[in-house]
């Protein structure tokens, strides 16, 4: 077998060369599965590996009303009983086989990953278990009871934290009503039964909602197997409706009380969709401001000048329809005003002005001279791959991202900021810090009045 | 740049590059030379994509620092993208940033690294401004102070806030006295906030030099055309005596230690911390191997025995876990960890998880449990290939503790070959309460816990 694995790593090493000689995106094959998946496959022989995901419409975006966690929940429990498997059968074949399976739940997405040798017989295994837990979970009375007890006790760890805290209320302010709002708590989860998990999965885990995403050393052939195979036994069930586009938020600022010795703050409002007229214009203008790491505006302001934080950042993070634009960073308690203040004049500087054109220069040279490090692994690829199934974008969407940043100036930056980040939607968000104020610190007194935050 | 258009072009050449790489050198990769200042070079040749990680490996790390100045090797790291007397203050970060990479650096207890990821036709640009920060740091008082504050938010960050942090710190700081691990790499707060720009200046001058350095190169590069580079921009770097290095050798642990850390949470947490042997010699030291094949029969994939005992059958805790690395400068710790479930006591966890140990020990493990942690093994040899990253810091890891990237298969042969008689001994012969540290996170109570008040909302 390690004869075998070597020639096909030579063998793939080599015929990967070429395509490395001028990276233009991986080349991405399309197909709609007979189980009505809709399928997306590149082939990538360097590695004796493969790496598949399946994507359901199916994240935190469609809990119940009053069930929030639902979601998360359906997709923890597969692995613990399936097709007559117990949750032992299932840990151990997976081991055996030398595979990895993970994922997870978002606002939109449930995903389901496999990562395993190519070689036929760990391959074939991984991917018949795969389909077992995916098509028919037991979701074991036992398994399920013992398993919201530890969701629970995670959320209640989870709440003595203050990024946890800030985390959250952000999400629901921003968010309203909205589905992408809902925040699983003690009495929801509490409220969940196995029954729901078993109507979540019927509804929501049909091959008519899901795609799949294979990424490795397969051949198309193999690839349709493999497809069909993971998908033919699911619930027969569509995409859900549509989702509405979030309603802006009033602005707000609110603090949550933590005797941490840091100060959490979370700045933002909704952003970005997938599918965005926007899109470039943000997705540049946010690498000025505070995406691109050390080099960005919010960096040199918040973190090289005045030493106020570690980590200070900006990001869209593009949704079905328009999810987060947040801007983070923590800081001691005692100078949260201060800091504060200064990342309000920076985006209102932004908004008001724009980048300059050098800015504009770095960001755009940085996002396209850096294309085809996005691209250099094979997880890495899954990613983009399956975002753009799952999202309905276009085949040829990485092959175009370059020349659509080439697009992108300061004017354009500066117009899509001041119509798409507006400061009377904006939702200020800060927790802890208390730990770092007097007993009856200025800023805690402040607070109680309604003073605190920028001027 | 990368254009479309251009990938048609290339294509066709692709069966005359496979003939070639066929016949060539795959099986020697990676490739080491040696610079006459004393600066290893190791690259590997990893042609997928058009992308390279370069790092730099300093031989220091957190265990070389004097007392006093604990965290002053992680200080200066960050004082390394401060400027240099030809490069500006963050003009690294532009430079690297314009031509499409990332970079950034991390500070261990062993060593220093720094790192971008760049496409391959800029791997001579990495190298001019590395090797310059390598011999013509710039230190000033207006950008270190600020700088010392961003260090205190960091530490603020990971430690102070973060409960099961403060209880690793406080379990290296009891389960070793003399030895420099007892400190946290970050450093103690009192140590950050006295720190001179002095301190960090000397750190510089006594530590970086070519033949304290290792450079790694891994990616879409040839080797000889790397060996040139270095040649050319770490070659004239004068080699330089370094200090002494005077190591306390840990004082043999004589009875059972106890910490317990009060902090804001939720769930009570304990670990349990034996000290047990490091790698030094691949070929001879079995009981290294043995332990960290007991600590993937433990912990090592979902249905292991920790988690299946604890937490899925006794049900007495919401996680458990086992940790071992058995490699690095210093001396090693085998550690087991727990959160008791509601209802349950610390006292009860930490029991269950000696009594998993216990069990080992009188009854071995099964060949199906041998087996499958050899399956693992040999799969995330093949997994580790994805990551460029990955690789690189590998290598850099090896080289850094004492070992070689040569050792990589020597280790991999030496955990497939333990035995289940091995993993028994291991676990009957190190795990007495003489050598071991407890560590415990004691939830403070509710009135240190959060609680949403009401704030009013603010319109401005």
């Amino acid at each position: 077998m390690d004869a075998m694995r070597k020639t096909l790593i030579t063998l793939g090493t080599a015929m990967l060369t070429c395509s490395g000689i001028a990276w233009a995106g991986p080349d991405i094959q399309h197909w709609e599965a007979e189980s009505g998946a809709r399928v997306f496959f590149v082939e990538s022989r360097a590695l004796p590996m493969l790496d598949i995901r399946i994507d359901f419409a199916a994240g935190s975006a469609y809990d119940p009303d009053g069930l929030e966690g639902l979601a998360g929940m359906t997709r923890a429990l597969l692995d613990t009983g399936a097709a007559g498997l117990s949750e032992n059968d299932i840990s151990e074949q997976i081991a055996d086989t030398g595979a990895a399976f993970g994922g997870g739940t978002d606002r939109d997405r449930t995903g389901f990953t496999i990562r395993t040798l190519s070689s036929q017989t760990e391959r074939d295994a991984a991917i018949a278990l795969a389909a077992k837990l995916l098509s028919a979970p037991d979701f074991p009375q036992a398994a399920f009871e013992r398993e919201r007890n530890r969701s629970i006790a995670g959320l209640r760890e989870a709440l003595t934290r203050p990024a946890t805290l800030a985390a959250r209320r952000f999400s629901s302010a921003v968010f309203g009503d909205h589905p992408y709002g809902k925040e699983s708590t003690e009495d929801t989860l509490g409220r969940i039964t196995r029954a729901e998990l078993v109507d979540f999965h019927q509804r929501h885990y049909g091959a008519r909602n899901a795609t799949v995403t294979i990424v490795g050393d397969a051949s198309r052939d193999e690839a349709e197997q493999i497809a069909q195979l993971l998908t033919a036994s699911l619930p027969d069930a569509g995409p859900p409706p549509a989702l509405d586009t979030p309603a802006m938020p009033e602005r707000m600022l609110e603090r949550i009380p933590h005797p941490s010795a840091q100060a959490h703050v979370a700045i933002g409002m909704p952003g970005l969709a997938r599918e965005d007229p926007d899109y470039y214009p943000l997705l540049v203008g946010n690498h000025v401001l505070g995406g691109g790491g050390f080099t960005s505006r919010l960096t040199q302001e918040v973190r090289d000048k005045r030493g106020f934080a570690y980590s200070v950042f900006s990001f869209f993070h593009p949704h079905q329809v328009r999810g987060p634009f947040q801007i983070g960073l923590q800081t001691r308690g005692s100078q949260t005003e201060a800091a504060l203040e200064v990342v309000e004049d920076v985006l209102a500087a932004f908004i008001a002005e724009g980048p300059t054109e050098d800015e504009v220069q770095a960001a755009r040279d940085n996002l396209i001279n850096g294309f085809g490090l996005r691209l250099d692994a094979n997880s890495k690829i899954l990613d983009h791959v399956a975002m753009i199934a799952f999202y309905r974008l276009p085949l040829d969407w990485l092959e175009t991202y370059t020349g659509h940043v080439a697009e992108v100036d300061a004017a354009a930056i500066q117009d899509a900021f001041a119509r798409r980040i507006r400061p009377e939607h904006l939702v200020i968000v800060v927790a802890g810090g208390d730990g770092d104020r007097g007993p009856e610190g200025d800023a805690a007194s402040e607070a109680a009045t309604g003073g605190a935050g920028a001027r | 740049m990368i254009r479309p258009t251009l990938s048609q072009l290339t294509r066709s050449a692709c069966a005359l590059a496979a003939g070639l790489l066929l016949a060539g050198s795959v099986q020697a990769n990676p490739f080491e030379t040696t610079l006459d200042n004393g600066m290893k070079v190791i690259v590997k040749e990893d042609r997928r994509a058009p992308s390279v990680v370069h790092m730099v490996w300093y031989g220091i790390g957190s265990m070389d620092e004097p007392d006093g100045v604990s965290g002053i090797a992680h200080m200066l790291e960050h004082m390394m993208f401060k400027g240099t007397e030809t490069v500006g203050p963050g003009e690294f970060n532009r430079r690297v940033s314009a031509v499409g990479g990332r970079d950034n650096a991390f500070t261990g207890r062993d060593y220093t690294a720094y790192f971008q990821q760049i496409p391959p036709e800029h791997l001579e640009q990495m190298m001019m401004l590395e090797s310059d920060r390598m011999a013509n740091l710039k230190l000033a008082e207006d950008l270190f102070l600020p700088e010392v504050e961003v260090v205190k938010e960091e530490r603020r960050l990971r430690t102070d806030d973060n409960p099961r942090a403060l209880v690793f710190e406080q379990l290296m700081a009891t389960a070793f006295q003399g030895h420099p691990y007892r400190r946290p790499i970050i450093g103690w707060m009192s140590d950050i906030e006295a720190y001179r720009m002095s301190d960090a200046q000397r750190w510089y001058d006594d530590w970086y030099a070519p033949n304290n350095a290792t450079l790694v190169v891994v990616g879409d590069v040839a080797h000889q055309d790397v060996f040139a580079l270095a040649e050319q921009h770490y070659g004239p770097i004068a080699a330089r005596d370094l200090p002494d290095r005077r190591v306390t050798v840990e004082p043999a642990q004589r009875g059972p230690r106890h910490t317990v850390v009060r902090a804001p949470a939720e769930l009570p947490f304990v670990a349990l911390a034996w000290h047990v042997p490091t790698l030094r010699d691949p070929q001879q030291d079995r009981d290294v191997y043995a332990l960290q094949v007991l600590s993937a029969v433990l912990d090592g994939y979902d249905g292991a025995r920790l988690p299946r005992q604890l937490v899925r059958e006794s049900q007495i805790a919401v996680a458990a876990g086992a940790s071992y690395g058995g490699t690095g400068r210093g001396p090693s710790l085998f550690i087991l960890s727990a959160s008791p479930r509601e209802g349950h006591t610390v006292a009860q966890v930490e029991e269950a998880l000696l009594a998993e140990i216990r069990r080992i020990a009188d009854d071995g493990i099964s060949e199906a449990e041998l087996n499958r942690v050899r399956t693992q093994a040999v799969a995330a040899q093949v997994y580790k290939r994805d990551s460029l990253m990955g690789q690189a810091m590998e290598i850099g890891f090896l080289e850094s503790v004492g070992l070689s990237w040569r050792d990589d298969e020597v280790l991999l042969a030496g955990l497939r070959s333990v035995t289940a008689e091995e993993v028994q001994a291991v676990a009957a012969r190190y795990f007495d309460d003489t050598t071991m540290t407890r560590a415990e996170l004691d939830p403070l109570p509710p009135d240190g816990s959060p609680r949403r008040l009401p704030s009013p909302a603010l319109r401005h």
